[in-house]
Protein backbone atom coordinates (compact mmCIF):
# COMPACT_ATOMS: atom_id res chain seq x y z
CA UNK A 1 0.00 0.00 0.00
CA UNK A 2 0.51 3.18 -0.61
CA UNK A 3 2.51 4.46 3.20
CA UNK A 4 1.62 8.28 4.47
CA UNK A 5 2.62 10.34 7.13
CA UNK A 6 -0.14 13.69 8.67
CA UNK A 7 1.69 16.60 8.08
CA UNK A 8 2.19 18.68 11.44
CA UNK A 9 -0.75 20.84 12.28
CA UNK A 10 1.39 24.37 12.02
CA UNK A 11 1.93 23.38 8.16
CA UNK A 12 -1.72 22.57 7.50
CA UNK A 13 -2.84 25.66 9.07
CA UNK A 14 -0.29 27.76 7.66
CA UNK A 15 -2.10 26.53 4.09
CA UNK A 16 -5.64 27.42 5.00
CA UNK A 17 -5.46 30.50 7.77
CA UNK A 18 -7.32 32.79 5.37
CA UNK A 19 -9.85 30.55 4.25
CA UNK A 20 -13.76 30.37 6.01
CA UNK A 21 -15.19 27.41 4.78
CA UNK A 22 -13.17 24.59 4.36
CA UNK A 23 -13.70 20.48 3.59
CA UNK A 24 -11.50 17.70 5.31
CA UNK A 25 -11.34 15.11 2.87
CA UNK A 26 -10.22 11.55 3.52
CA UNK A 27 -9.74 8.18 2.05
CA UNK A 28 -10.75 5.12 2.97
CA UNK A 29 -8.06 3.11 1.74
CA UNK A 30 -4.22 2.93 1.95
CA UNK A 31 -4.40 6.17 4.12
CA UNK A 32 -6.62 4.83 6.61
CA UNK A 33 -4.71 1.68 6.68
CA UNK A 34 -1.68 3.49 7.88
CA UNK A 35 -3.84 5.81 9.65
CA UNK A 36 -3.06 9.18 8.47
CA UNK A 37 -5.84 10.00 6.30
CA UNK A 38 -8.93 8.15 7.20
CA UNK A 39 -12.22 8.93 8.80
CA UNK A 40 -11.15 8.75 12.66
CA UNK A 41 -7.86 11.43 10.95
CA UNK A 42 -10.33 13.07 9.35
CA UNK A 43 -12.50 13.94 12.28
CA UNK A 44 -9.18 14.36 14.38
CA UNK A 45 -8.06 17.08 12.12
CA UNK A 46 -11.40 18.84 11.40
CA UNK A 47 -11.77 18.98 15.21
CA UNK A 48 -8.04 20.51 15.81
CA UNK A 49 -8.50 23.14 13.49
CA UNK A 50 -12.11 24.10 14.69
CA UNK A 51 -10.71 24.27 17.95
CA UNK A 52 -7.97 26.57 16.77
CA UNK A 53 -9.80 28.83 14.82
CA UNK A 54 -12.53 29.25 17.57
CA UNK A 55 -9.48 30.30 19.73
CA UNK A 56 -8.60 32.58 16.90
CA UNK A 57 -11.73 34.04 17.33
CA UNK A 58 -12.53 33.01 13.41
CA UNK A 59 -15.87 31.59 12.30
CA UNK A 60 -14.36 29.15 9.79
CA UNK A 61 -16.69 26.51 9.15
CA UNK A 62 -14.99 22.96 8.94
CA UNK A 63 -16.68 20.09 7.56
CA UNK A 64 -15.41 16.14 7.38
CA UNK A 65 -16.08 14.00 4.32
CA UNK A 66 -14.47 9.92 3.91
CA UNK A 67 -14.50 8.55 0.02
CA UNK A 68 -14.12 5.02 -0.67
CA UNK A 69 -10.78 6.42 -2.94
CA UNK A 70 -9.68 9.52 -4.47
CA UNK A 71 -8.01 8.13 -7.07
CA UNK A 72 -11.13 7.09 -8.83
CA UNK A 73 -13.55 9.44 -10.88
CA UNK A 74 -16.29 7.64 -9.70
CA UNK A 75 -16.23 8.85 -5.95
CA UNK A 76 -14.70 11.91 -6.63
CA UNK A 77 -18.56 12.85 -8.44
CA UNK A 78 -19.89 12.10 -4.92
CA UNK A 79 -18.49 15.48 -3.46
CA UNK A 80 -19.86 17.43 -6.83
CA UNK A 81 -22.96 18.34 -5.25
CA UNK A 82 -21.39 19.71 -2.02
CA UNK A 83 -17.98 21.21 -3.04
CA UNK A 84 -19.12 24.38 -3.96
CA UNK A 85 -20.20 25.03 -0.44
CA UNK A 86 -16.24 25.41 0.40
CA UNK A 87 -13.57 27.71 -0.70
CA UNK A 88 -10.91 24.99 -0.05
CA UNK A 89 -10.77 21.30 0.60
CA UNK A 90 -7.72 20.09 3.01
CA UNK A 91 -7.43 16.43 1.15
CA UNK A 92 -5.70 13.48 3.62
CA UNK A 93 -5.12 10.78 0.93
CA UNK A 94 -2.18 10.46 -1.04
CA UNK A 95 -0.51 12.60 -3.40
CA UNK A 96 -2.57 10.79 -5.89
CA UNK A 97 -5.65 11.45 -4.51
CA UNK A 98 -4.83 15.59 -4.20
CA UNK A 99 -3.77 15.83 -7.93
CA UNK A 100 -6.83 13.99 -9.15
CA UNK A 101 -9.09 16.19 -6.97
CA UNK A 102 -7.24 19.54 -8.61
CA UNK A 103 -7.60 18.12 -11.76
CA UNK A 104 -11.45 17.71 -11.29
CA UNK A 105 -12.18 20.34 -9.68
CA UNK A 106 -10.53 22.80 -11.35
CA UNK A 107 -11.20 26.31 -9.39
CA UNK A 108 -11.10 24.75 -5.95
CA UNK A 109 -7.70 25.27 -4.08
CA UNK A 110 -6.43 21.82 -2.79
CA UNK A 111 -4.30 21.21 -0.06
CA UNK A 112 -2.32 18.05 0.82
CA UNK A 113 -2.52 17.12 4.37
CA UNK A 114 -0.24 14.18 4.05
CA UNK A 115 2.79 13.39 2.89
CA UNK A 116 3.20 10.85 1.00
CA UNK A 117 6.21 8.67 1.98
CA UNK A 118 6.59 5.43 -0.11
CA UNK A 119 4.93 1.83 -0.81
CA UNK A 120 5.55 -0.65 2.13
CA UNK A 121 4.01 -2.74 4.21
CA UNK A 122 2.70 -2.82 7.85
CA UNK A 123 5.81 -4.32 10.11
CA UNK A 124 3.62 -3.74 13.37
CA UNK A 125 0.67 -1.27 14.33
CA UNK A 126 2.55 2.27 13.86
CA UNK A 127 5.72 0.56 11.68
CA UNK A 128 5.65 0.48 8.33
CA UNK A 129 8.79 -0.30 5.66
CA UNK A 130 9.49 0.53 1.98
CA UNK A 131 9.24 -2.69 -0.08
CA UNK A 132 8.74 -1.88 -3.38
CA UNK A 133 10.08 1.28 -6.12
CA UNK A 134 7.56 0.81 -8.54
CA UNK A 135 10.88 0.53 -10.78
CA UNK A 136 8.28 -1.00 -13.38
CA UNK A 137 10.12 -4.20 -14.55
CA UNK A 138 9.68 -6.72 -11.33
CA UNK A 139 13.20 -8.72 -10.92
CA UNK A 140 11.73 -10.48 -7.34
CA UNK A 141 11.80 -13.75 -9.34
CA UNK A 142 15.46 -13.81 -9.57
CA UNK A 143 16.34 -12.43 -6.53
CA UNK A 144 14.45 -14.63 -4.09
CA UNK A 145 11.45 -12.04 -3.54
CA UNK A 146 13.90 -9.66 -2.20
CA UNK A 147 14.18 -6.08 -3.75
CA UNK A 148 17.39 -4.92 -3.88
CA UNK A 149 15.96 -1.90 -6.04
CA UNK A 150 13.57 -0.89 -2.99
CA UNK A 151 16.28 -2.42 0.01
CA UNK A 152 19.47 -2.41 -0.95
CA UNK A 153 20.79 2.11 -0.25
CA UNK A 154 22.72 1.36 -3.86
CA UNK A 155 19.92 -0.50 -5.72
CA UNK A 156 22.49 -2.97 -6.48
CA UNK A 157 21.76 -5.65 -8.88
CA UNK A 158 24.61 -8.55 -8.31
CA UNK A 159 25.54 -9.27 -4.81
CA UNK A 160 26.09 -7.29 -1.84
CA UNK A 161 28.72 -3.93 -1.58
CA UNK A 162 31.92 -3.83 0.89
CA UNK A 163 29.80 -1.99 2.98
CA UNK A 164 27.57 -4.89 4.10
CA UNK A 165 28.87 -6.09 7.73
CA UNK A 166 27.13 -8.81 9.78
CA UNK A 167 24.08 -8.64 7.75
CA UNK A 168 23.26 -5.06 8.22
CA UNK A 169 23.87 -1.89 6.17
CA UNK A 170 26.74 0.48 6.14
CA UNK A 171 24.53 3.72 6.14
CA UNK A 172 22.54 2.71 9.26
CA UNK A 173 23.38 -0.12 11.69
CA UNK A 174 19.82 -1.03 12.17
CA UNK A 175 18.89 -1.61 8.51
CA UNK A 176 19.55 -5.42 7.33
CA UNK A 177 21.39 -6.01 3.94
CA UNK A 178 18.85 -6.38 1.11
CA UNK A 179 21.59 -8.61 -0.11
CA UNK A 180 22.40 -10.53 2.93
CA UNK A 181 18.28 -11.42 3.18
CA UNK A 182 18.51 -12.34 -0.55
CA UNK A 183 21.16 -14.93 0.28
CA UNK A 184 19.67 -16.51 3.27
CA UNK A 185 16.57 -16.44 1.16
CA UNK A 186 18.21 -18.55 -1.36
CA UNK A 187 19.73 -20.90 0.88
CA UNK A 188 16.46 -21.60 2.80
CA UNK A 189 14.71 -22.70 -0.74
CA UNK A 190 18.03 -24.40 -2.00
CA UNK A 191 18.57 -22.27 -4.71
CA UNK A 192 21.94 -20.48 -3.78
CA UNK A 193 23.33 -21.44 -7.50
CA UNK A 194 20.94 -18.85 -8.79
CA UNK A 195 23.24 -16.33 -6.57
CA UNK A 196 26.11 -17.14 -8.80
CA UNK A 197 24.17 -16.61 -12.40
CA UNK A 198 25.40 -12.28 -12.94
CA UNK A 199 22.23 -9.78 -13.39
CA UNK A 200 21.76 -8.34 -16.95
CA UNK A 201 22.02 -4.95 -17.28
CA UNK A 202 18.38 -3.42 -16.03
CA UNK A 203 16.83 -1.71 -17.95
CA UNK A 204 15.79 1.57 -16.47
CA UNK A 205 12.82 3.05 -19.27
CA UNK A 206 9.88 1.67 -17.57
CA UNK A 207 11.17 3.72 -14.03
CA UNK A 208 11.26 7.14 -13.68
CA UNK A 209 13.86 7.68 -16.35
CA UNK A 210 11.42 7.93 -19.37
CA UNK A 211 9.47 10.48 -17.07
CA UNK A 212 5.73 10.17 -15.63
CA UNK A 213 4.23 6.41 -16.86
CA UNK A 214 1.30 4.98 -17.77
CA UNK A 215 -0.32 2.00 -17.89
CA UNK A 216 -2.81 1.41 -20.89
CA UNK A 217 -4.88 -1.94 -21.61
CA UNK A 218 -6.84 -1.51 -24.32
CA UNK A 219 -8.69 -5.09 -24.19
CA UNK A 220 -10.14 -3.26 -20.67
CA UNK A 221 -11.35 0.23 -22.44
CA UNK A 222 -14.46 1.24 -23.15
CA UNK B 1 -16.19 5.96 52.57
CA UNK B 2 -18.36 8.84 52.25
CA UNK B 3 -15.64 11.08 50.29
CA UNK B 4 -16.06 14.08 48.94
CA UNK B 5 -14.74 15.34 45.26
CA UNK B 6 -15.62 18.46 43.74
CA UNK B 7 -18.80 18.82 42.03
CA UNK B 8 -17.72 19.99 38.84
CA UNK B 9 -16.58 16.46 37.55
CA UNK B 10 -19.17 14.82 35.40
CA UNK B 11 -18.07 11.05 35.10
CA UNK B 12 -18.61 9.55 31.66
CA UNK B 13 -18.04 5.65 31.73
CA UNK B 14 -16.34 3.48 29.12
CA UNK B 15 -15.87 -0.32 29.47
CA UNK B 16 -12.28 0.18 29.62
CA UNK B 17 -9.87 3.03 28.68
CA UNK B 18 -8.65 1.54 25.72
CA UNK B 19 -12.22 2.98 24.48
CA UNK B 20 -11.25 6.18 25.02
CA UNK B 21 -10.68 7.53 21.22
CA UNK B 22 -8.30 10.64 20.49
CA UNK B 23 -11.22 12.11 18.65
CA UNK B 24 -13.53 11.73 21.88
CA UNK B 25 -11.15 13.94 24.27
CA UNK B 26 -10.76 16.59 21.50
CA UNK B 27 -14.85 16.40 20.95
CA UNK B 28 -14.83 17.40 24.39
CA UNK B 29 -12.61 19.98 24.29
CA UNK B 30 -14.17 21.39 21.16
CA UNK B 31 -17.47 21.73 23.07
CA UNK B 32 -16.23 23.80 25.81
CA UNK B 33 -14.34 21.44 28.87
CA UNK B 34 -11.91 23.13 30.72
CA UNK B 35 -10.24 19.91 31.15
CA UNK B 36 -10.52 16.26 30.60
CA UNK B 37 -9.18 13.30 32.87
CA UNK B 38 -8.80 9.83 32.04
CA UNK B 39 -8.47 7.33 34.99
CA UNK B 40 -7.65 3.93 34.04
CA UNK B 41 -6.77 1.01 35.86
CA UNK B 42 -3.26 0.82 37.19
CA UNK B 43 -0.42 0.04 34.27
CA UNK B 44 0.30 -3.85 33.90
CA UNK B 45 -3.57 -4.64 35.54
CA UNK B 46 -5.78 -3.98 32.37
CA UNK B 47 -8.59 -6.95 31.70
CA UNK B 48 -8.21 -6.00 27.95
CA UNK B 49 -4.07 -6.10 28.49
CA UNK B 50 -2.85 -2.64 26.89
CA UNK B 51 -6.26 -0.51 27.01
CA UNK B 52 -4.75 1.95 29.93
CA UNK B 53 -1.70 1.80 27.81
CA UNK B 54 -3.25 3.07 24.76
CA UNK B 55 -5.42 5.68 26.41
CA UNK B 56 -2.09 6.85 28.09
CA UNK B 57 -0.84 7.62 24.64
CA UNK B 58 -3.78 8.76 23.33
CA UNK B 59 -3.81 11.35 26.31
CA UNK B 60 -0.36 12.63 24.85
CA UNK B 61 -1.29 12.90 21.61
CA UNK B 62 -4.61 15.04 22.67
CA UNK B 63 -1.86 17.24 24.77
CA UNK B 64 0.22 17.62 21.50
CA UNK B 65 -2.66 18.87 19.57
CA UNK B 66 -4.34 21.12 22.33
CA UNK B 67 -1.19 22.74 22.79
CA UNK B 68 -1.07 23.28 19.09
CA UNK B 69 -4.77 24.90 18.70
CA UNK B 70 -4.00 27.21 22.04
CA UNK B 71 -5.89 25.02 24.46
CA UNK B 72 -3.09 24.31 27.11
CA UNK B 73 -2.20 20.61 26.78
CA UNK B 74 -2.22 20.25 30.82
CA UNK B 75 -5.73 20.31 30.72
CA UNK B 76 -6.06 16.55 29.92
CA UNK B 77 -4.14 14.07 32.15
CA UNK B 78 -4.02 10.71 32.93
CA UNK B 79 -4.37 8.48 36.11
CA UNK B 80 -4.19 5.41 37.07
CA UNK B 81 -5.64 3.66 40.00
CA UNK B 82 -7.62 0.34 41.01
CA UNK B 83 -11.32 0.14 41.66
CA UNK B 84 -10.43 -0.52 45.49
CA UNK B 85 -8.62 2.89 45.71
CA UNK B 86 -11.90 5.84 46.29
CA UNK B 87 -9.50 7.92 47.93
CA UNK B 88 -7.08 8.23 45.43
CA UNK B 89 -9.95 8.39 43.01
CA UNK B 90 -10.96 11.77 45.34
CA UNK B 91 -7.50 12.63 44.73
CA UNK B 92 -7.08 12.82 41.47
CA UNK B 93 -10.36 14.16 40.97
CA UNK B 94 -9.36 17.54 43.38
CA UNK B 95 -6.09 17.10 41.60
CA UNK B 96 -7.03 17.90 37.93
CA UNK B 97 -10.08 20.29 39.47
CA UNK B 98 -6.76 22.61 40.98
CA UNK B 99 -4.93 22.48 37.31
CA UNK B 100 -8.09 23.38 35.23
CA UNK B 101 -9.22 26.39 37.87
CA UNK B 102 -5.43 27.32 37.88
CA UNK B 103 -5.50 27.39 33.94
CA UNK B 104 -8.58 29.34 33.93
CA UNK B 105 -12.05 28.37 31.66
CA UNK B 106 -11.05 27.15 28.41
CA UNK B 107 -10.17 29.71 25.64
CA UNK B 108 -13.01 27.76 22.88
CA UNK B 109 -15.82 27.89 25.64
CA UNK B 110 -15.46 31.89 25.29
CA UNK B 111 -15.70 31.57 21.38
CA UNK B 112 -18.83 29.44 21.80
CA UNK B 113 -20.61 31.18 24.13
CA UNK B 114 -19.84 34.73 21.41
CA UNK B 115 -21.14 32.38 18.52
CA UNK B 116 -24.41 31.43 20.88
CA UNK B 117 -24.85 35.02 21.70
Amino acid sequence: MIVAKQKPLEEIIDYISDIDSILILGCNECVTVCEAGGSKEVSVLASSLRMYFMNQGKQVRIDEKTLERQCDHEYLEEIRNIVDNYKAIVSLACGIGVQFLSEKYQTMPIYPGVNTCFLGATEDRGFWTERCQACGQCILAQTGGICPVARCAKRLLNGPCGGSTDGKCEINPELDCAWQLIINRLKALGKLDEYETLAPIKDWSPDRAGGPRKVVREDLQT
Amino acid sequence: MRLSYPTDIRIIRVPCTGKVDLVHILHAFEKGADGVCVIGCLEGDCRFKTGNLQAKKRVRQAQVILDAVGVNGQRARMYNLSSGEGPKFAQFAQEIDKIVRDLGPNPIKKALTKKAA
